[in-house]
């Protein structure tokens, strides 16, 4: 039994790596955008935090939440649309191990790309923190990965496999720069910092500021609480998805 | 008693049905062949016994339990119509995976000579022509060595050439001693393939019975006259026919 997840986690590694879309942009995107914003404009921030320490962490969410995004709310809605899904699902595979597989490859890739930004910042950027601070914030990203594979879920049951990367990316880029990843939250509008906590990329962002204490507002466990709110609602609405599909019509 | 039964099944999903009382049954080593237009109730007849949809009414069966079971699911292979098989996978890769999912698979080498892959092993699916692919699909629905096989339409779209080798190759699977059930509204192919055949038209069965009975029922000479006959018989307009 066990050997039938491994080879299904194996078989998708194998699959995302190779499908360069997936692999390429997951990767390239969060470390380009960093070298700019983080590396480039070389700023300290009115808290006195260098910005390529400060960005370490919210690009950190940003590479987390699209390792997880594209792999499900694409990679589903596109094998559900076009009939791969019930080709495992008519087959003995564990129902289970579809999903197990697609998690724990985008885990996989988050871990990947957290730990080349962190390179970048450590040998680029300067950033100095203790190693128990770097694991801790390595581990907290790459953990964050878990609500927003939910949230790819719920996407992927729903969507269309052509319109499913247009949705993708209207949830992925508006929740990345309102939740402040892109620039950090205090230099944002006011309006835009009050709607933040409403966002689980805001609150993913906070967790690993606060491991870097940085000046973060609530508790990391507030956050954690509110990720785990969102990460619960989103597989109930998956969930539905996933059932609904089952009683689709055919001829 | 038959490897898989459909008891009076129906079918509906809003106000269309789909399978209005369908009573089918394969037996041990019979090649069944579900036959009719598009949009007659095939697939959905596929599905119900795939454990993929649950009949409206009636009753489902894949070796004396319900279609979804576990012990249904590992002894049966199936190819399915689908739009679209991930292509950055190796065929070699796509088979190994599915053949973890059954208890005792056939050895690689064996599933890709069954199933005409020889030589193409190590290409990615993305690469392969129309008829390698459905090759693919095929290898991947005998792959765990299963008893009986649910062919859903598994020649459309390919040339003369690649059909006719897939018609070998199932053959080969009923000789050995399996159970199939496909479907086609590929007349000539019901008539080179089934022991039974069983028309089916707007989600009922209409005619059953060995190729040569069908023909004789109708008094025409061709398996399709005879096709033809049966569903002017039962009301169904005749460009729905004969497309």
């Amino acid at each position: 039994m066990t050997r039938v997840y491994w080879m299904e986690v194996k078989t998708e590694f194998l699959k995302m790596a190779r499908m360069k879309t997936y692999s390429v942009s997951t990767v390239a995107f969060p470390l380009m955008f960093y070298a700019f914003f983080g590396l480039a404009m070389a700023a300290t921030l009115p808290s006195g935090i260098s910005m390529s320490r400060y960005l370490l962490a919210t690009y950190g969410a940003f590479a987390v939440m699209g390792a997880t995004l594209y792999a499900f709310g694409v990679g589903v809605a596109v094998e559900r649309g076009m009939g791969w899904l019930e080709v495992k699902r008519a087959s003995p595979m564990p129902p289970a191990a579809y999903f197990v597989a697609k998690a724990a490859v985008s885990l996989a890739f988050a871990a990947i790309v957290v730990t080349l930004l962190f390179a970048m910042g450590a040998i680029f950027g300067g950033v100095r923190m203790p190693a128990s601070q770097w694991l801790a914030m390595w581990g907290a990203l790459v953990a964050g990965a878990i609500p927003f594979a939910a949230i790819g879920l719920a996407i992927g049951s729903f969507a269309g496999p052509n319109s499913a990367p247009a949705i993708v990316n209207m949830v992925y880029l508006p929740l990345s720069f309102c939740g402040g990843l892109w620039l950090p939250i205090e230099i944002l509008p006011k309006g835009l910092q009050h709607a933040a906590p409403f966002l689980p990329s805001f609150h993913l962002g906070q967790i690993a500021l606060a491991i870097q204490q940085a000046p973060v507002q609530g508790t990391i466990a507030n956050h954690a609480e509110a990720l785990a709110a969102f990460g619960l609602v989103c597989a109930g609405v998956a969930w539905i998805g996933q059932n609904r599909d089952r009683e689709k019509t055919y001829g | 008693m038959p490897v898989a039964e459909l008891r009076g099944v129906t079918k509906r999903y809003g106000a269309v049905e789909a399978l209005r009382g369908v009573d089918l049954a394969i037996a041990p080593g019979e090649l069944v062949s579900l036959l009719g237009p598009n949009g007659a109730g095939k697939t959905t007849a596929v599905r119900i016994l795939l454990g993929l949809a649950a009949p409206t009414s009636g009753e489902a069966q894949v070796f004396g339990c319900h279609p979804a079971c576990h012990q249904a699911r590992v002894r049966r292979g199936a190819l399915l119509q689908v739009g679209k098989v991930p292509d950055t996978l190796k065929v070699r890769e796509h088979i190994e995976l599915f053949s973890t999912y059954y208890e005792k698979p056939l050895p690689l080498a064996e599933t890709i000579s069954a199933a005409g892959l020889a030589g193409i092993e190590n290409r990615l699916f993305g690469a392969l022509s129309g008829g390698q692919k459905q090759r693919v699909l095929f290898a991947l629905a005998i792959c765990g060595n299963p008893p009986l096989l649910f062919l859903d339409e598994p020649t459309v779209g390919l040339d003369v050439e690649s059909r006719r080798a897939l018609w070998g190759r199932i053959r080969g699977f009923v000789a050995r001693g399996g159970s199939v059930l496909l479907t086609t509204h590929h007349l000539e192919e019901a008539d080179a393939l089934a022991h039974r055949i069983a028309v089916i038209n707007q989600g009922r069965i209409v005619a059953e019975g060995t190729p040569a009975a069908i023909k004789a029922q109708t008094q025409t000479s061709g398996l399709e006259d005879a096709f033809l006959a049966i569903m002017r018989e039962n009301g169904s307009p005749l460009e729905e026919v004969i497309q």
